[in-house]
């Protein structure tokens, strides 16, 4: 099929083409059409989506006419000002961490929900607190062992249930367990689920009840984890979640890769859920707090964006 | 977005183009931007959209409507096509050596794409065909990855081979191999470890564990949730160590999937199998056609598309059109409707396939329950009634004296009065009929009346 062997030939091309990055979009002479194009495919290649990302060069497009921004660049520096904006976090944002509190951790399978927890436990042992893990997966075979192994390196409490138990039951026990030993934060991981299995949702929905009503005085911190590498599927895991148990956060991991989990801004402007952690590395203290900054940074200008003369023919 | 979109804005597109004989570049531009953000919204790779937009519109441009679809469907049968004769026409089967020799696979892709929990479900689905399959743990950065395919050995019946504390995959292949032949094993199924990125020293593991030994058949594992990024994951997976067939993983979460597209334009390797559930005999076969409509997001618009192409013989339809004209509607054109009606599924199922539906409906009522109240066996009826006419009452109404009735309702097995609602009926569609020009194209084309 001819279509398929251009496209096969062409992507050794495309591939350097993908490198494009912001500043070069912005390095142009002047702001015309064109440059909207390659905004437009530049944003939608880091998944913000097409209807964030149509937002986002409307916006911009108003900006330019009302606030007279001539220059390329500055027409860039505005964009990445605005989604900066959207994306700022703010201190009250983590106080769960400074008081007694409950993290109920969801999301679809895969996405690393366990190894968020494990890192999570590990660095609030090392400020000194007293964190107490729930193995609330009861599905998936092994991840029970995979907890426990974290739990041991961090030095944390861990609750578990057996395989095939009502995951519920193990959030209750873990709750008592959390207020008899006085723990300052309790960290439940729970199976991964598919946002479109009613029954599960359910389930997830149920917990989250038990949670509230057993475990009142607790500060109430549930975190939705998506894959860096997610697609626009994540505002439907986000919806659905929220819908079922009211996610206040987001952690987005598997940053590392070449992802670059654009999906926070098409979740943030349509959802209104701040991102709080990003997982950059497979080490503990790879698991960051989400910083604007860094954040929009990473996004739009790639490592290297400064070696300026490497330009692709083509 | 909802999934009845795309069709519902082609329609809008061509609204005002109705009954028209041959797509201008024009419509089809204009289409073409809607099918581009639909595939974009189901994360297929911008680059291969735009190329896959290309050569859509090369062909599209020009090509005649063909009978019994609106412009927008030729435009989404043209499009289905050649996105299913891009990602293979037909479904491909994971190869294995012949006889009893043995088969290496080996499983790669990113970290919590699936792999584990794929080899194992492989390991089941290949004992169903009298194969004995063992799993090897080279897994060796994830906590208690070693268990998890344990467990799921146990669960399939398969055989388990792994090496706790080995740090060195080649090793535990190499002592894999010997552990297979001793166990009389016909398929070794390796489970490689998954990373955060792609990274050489994941690559250069896989390529060792490949130098190492035999591998058969090595199988990329891809999350369908995957965004524009799996371009470049398969893409390299593909260049570094090379890649046979693709398992696409999650498949039975809402989303699109405009990874597999990607994947397959990328590394043109076929997608074997898709994972459709959590439990391990959910490993389906992957069909290119279903894919394909998934990623449009338009269920079964297609199928109906095809059926319609298939069944709706050209030249009945306009002598059809040219009685219907004259006025002349009787009971052969009737039963020649219903036919035609009978050979798309009947009414009912081309009622839930038709796009748009959902609009014309009074409010709360879906188009499950609306489809479920027609009756399918009441149709049965009135064409046993058509049946029992003579020739000459078939050709004219007139013609039916109570008499006539009595006689068509015994041999029909129904009631009189059934006979005389339905004649009643059919002098009211008749009536319709020539009262709706509408529902004939302007160049005469017979639009079946539902």
């Amino acid at each position: 099929m001819a279509f398929f062997e251009k496209l096969f030939s062409g992507l050794s091309k495309t591939r350097k083409q993908l490198d494009e990055n912001l500043s070069e979009v912005f390095s142009r002479d002047s702001i015309d059409e064109d440059l909207y194009e390659d905004l437009e495919e530049l944003l939608i290649l880091s998944d913000i989506g097409v209807v964030a990302t149509q937002d986002i060069i409307d916006n911009l497009k108003r900006d330019e006419y009302y606030e007279h921004i001539r220059k390329p660049k500055a027409l860039g520096m505005h964009m990445v000002d605005n989604i900066r904006k959207m994306m700022q976090t703010c201190e009250a944002d983590y106080s769960f961490e400074d008081n007694r509190s409950v993290v109920f951790v969801v999301g679809v399978n895969g996405a690393g929900k366990t190894t968020t927890i494990g890192k999570l436990a590990a660095q609030y042992r090392s400020r000194g607190k007293k964190v107490m893990i729930a193995a609330a997966d009861t599905f998936r075979a092994a991840a029970l062992e995979q907890l426990t192994v974290w739990a041991e390196r961090s030095g944390a409490y861990i609750i578990t249930g057996r395989e095939g138990q009502d995951p519920s039951s193990v959030v209750y026990d873990a709750v008592s367990a959390a207020k008899s030993r006085e723990t300052d934060i309790l960290l439940i991981d729970t199976a991964g689920r598919l946002n479109n299995k009613k029954n599960l949702m359910e389930e997830l929905a149920k917990m989250s009840r038990i949670i509230d009503r057993e475990y009142p005085d607790a500060v109430r911190e549930t975190l939705l984890v998506l894959d860096g590498a997610t697609g626009q599927n994540a505002i439907s895991q986000a919806r659905e979640f929220h819908a079922a148990t009211d996610v206040t956060g987001i952690v987005i991991t598997k940053l590392d890769g070449t992802s670059k989990g654009g999906i926070a801004i098409a979740i943030q402007s349509e959802l209104g859920i701040p991102v709080k952690y990003i997982g950059v590395g497979e080490g503990i203290d790879d698991l960051q707090k989400f910083d604007a900054d860094d954040y929009v940074k990473a996004l739009f200008y790639r490592e290297g964006a400064e070696d300026a003369g490497e330009t692709e023919e083509e | 977005m909802a999934f009845e979109s795309l069709t519902d804005k082609l329609q809008n597109v061509f609204k005002n183009l109705r009954g028209k004989g041959r797509l201008t570049e024009l419509d089809v531009k204009a289409a073409l931007r809607e099918v581009k953000m639909a595939l974009l919204e189901a994360d297929v790779n911008f680059k291969v959209v735009k190329q896959f937009i290309k050569s859509v519109e090369a062909r599209a441009v020009g090509s005649d409507v063909m009978n019994g679809l609106n412009p927008g469907q030729m435009v989404i049968k043209i499009v289905n096509e050649e996105m299913t004769a891009l990602m293979g026409s037909e479904t491909a089967e994971l190869e294995l050596q012949p006889g009893q020799a043995k088969t290496v696979i080996m499983m790669c892709g990113l970290q919590g794409s699936g792999k584990t929990t794929s080899a194992a479900k492989i390991a089941l689905k290949l004992s169903k065909k009298g194969k004995k399959s063992l799993l090897v743990a080279c897994d060796i950065y994830r906590p208690a990855a070693y268990e998890q395919l344990k467990v799921n050995a146990g669960k399939v019946s398969a055989d388990f081979f792994g090496i706790e504390g080995e740090k060195d995959p080649v090793k535990i292949v190499r002592a894999a191999m010997d552990a297979a032949v001793s166990n009389g094993d016909n398929i070794v199924i390796i489970d490689t470890a998954g990373r955060l990125q792609i990274d050489e020293e994941l690559m250069d593991e896989l390529r060792r564990i490949k130098e190492a030994v035999t591998v058969h058949q090595t199988l990329l594992v891809v999350d369908a949730m995957t965004g524009q990024e799996a371009v470049n994951v398969s893409e390299a997976f593909n260049e570094k160590i090379g890649v046979d067939g693709v398992i696409l993983s999650k498949m039975d979460g809402d989303a699109r999937g405009g990874a597999a597209l990607s994947v397959k334009a990328v590394t043109g390797r076929p997608i074997l199998f898709v994972g459709m559930g959590e439990k391990l005999e959910d490993l389906d076969q992957f069909y290119p056609d279903r894919m394909a409509s998934r990623i449009l997001g338009m269920g079964d618009v297609l199928s109906l598309i095809d059926k319609a192409a298939e069944q709706i013989d050209a030249d009945k339809e306009k002598e059809m059109s040219a009685r219907l004209k004259k006025g002349k509607f009787d009971f052969n054109d009737y039963l020649e409707s219903m036919n035609q009606m009978k050979n798309m599924g009947g009414l009912a199922s081309v009622m839930s396939m038709l796009p748009g539906m959902g609009s014309m409906l009074p409010k709360g009522a879906s188009m499950g329950n609306i489809a479920d109240q027609i009756d399918d066996k009441k149709m049965a009826r009135s064409e046993a009634i058509v049946l029992s006419m003579t020739k000459a009452e078939r050709a004219d109404p007139d013609l039916l004296t109570p008499s006539r009735k009595h006689r068509i309702a015994k041999g029909a097995g129904v009631d009189i009065a059934e006979v005389n609602r339905f004649v009643k009926q059919f002098r009211e569609a008749q009536k319709m009929m020539k009262q709706l020009p509408g529902m004939m194209g302007k160049r005469g084309r017979f639009r079946l009346p539902f």
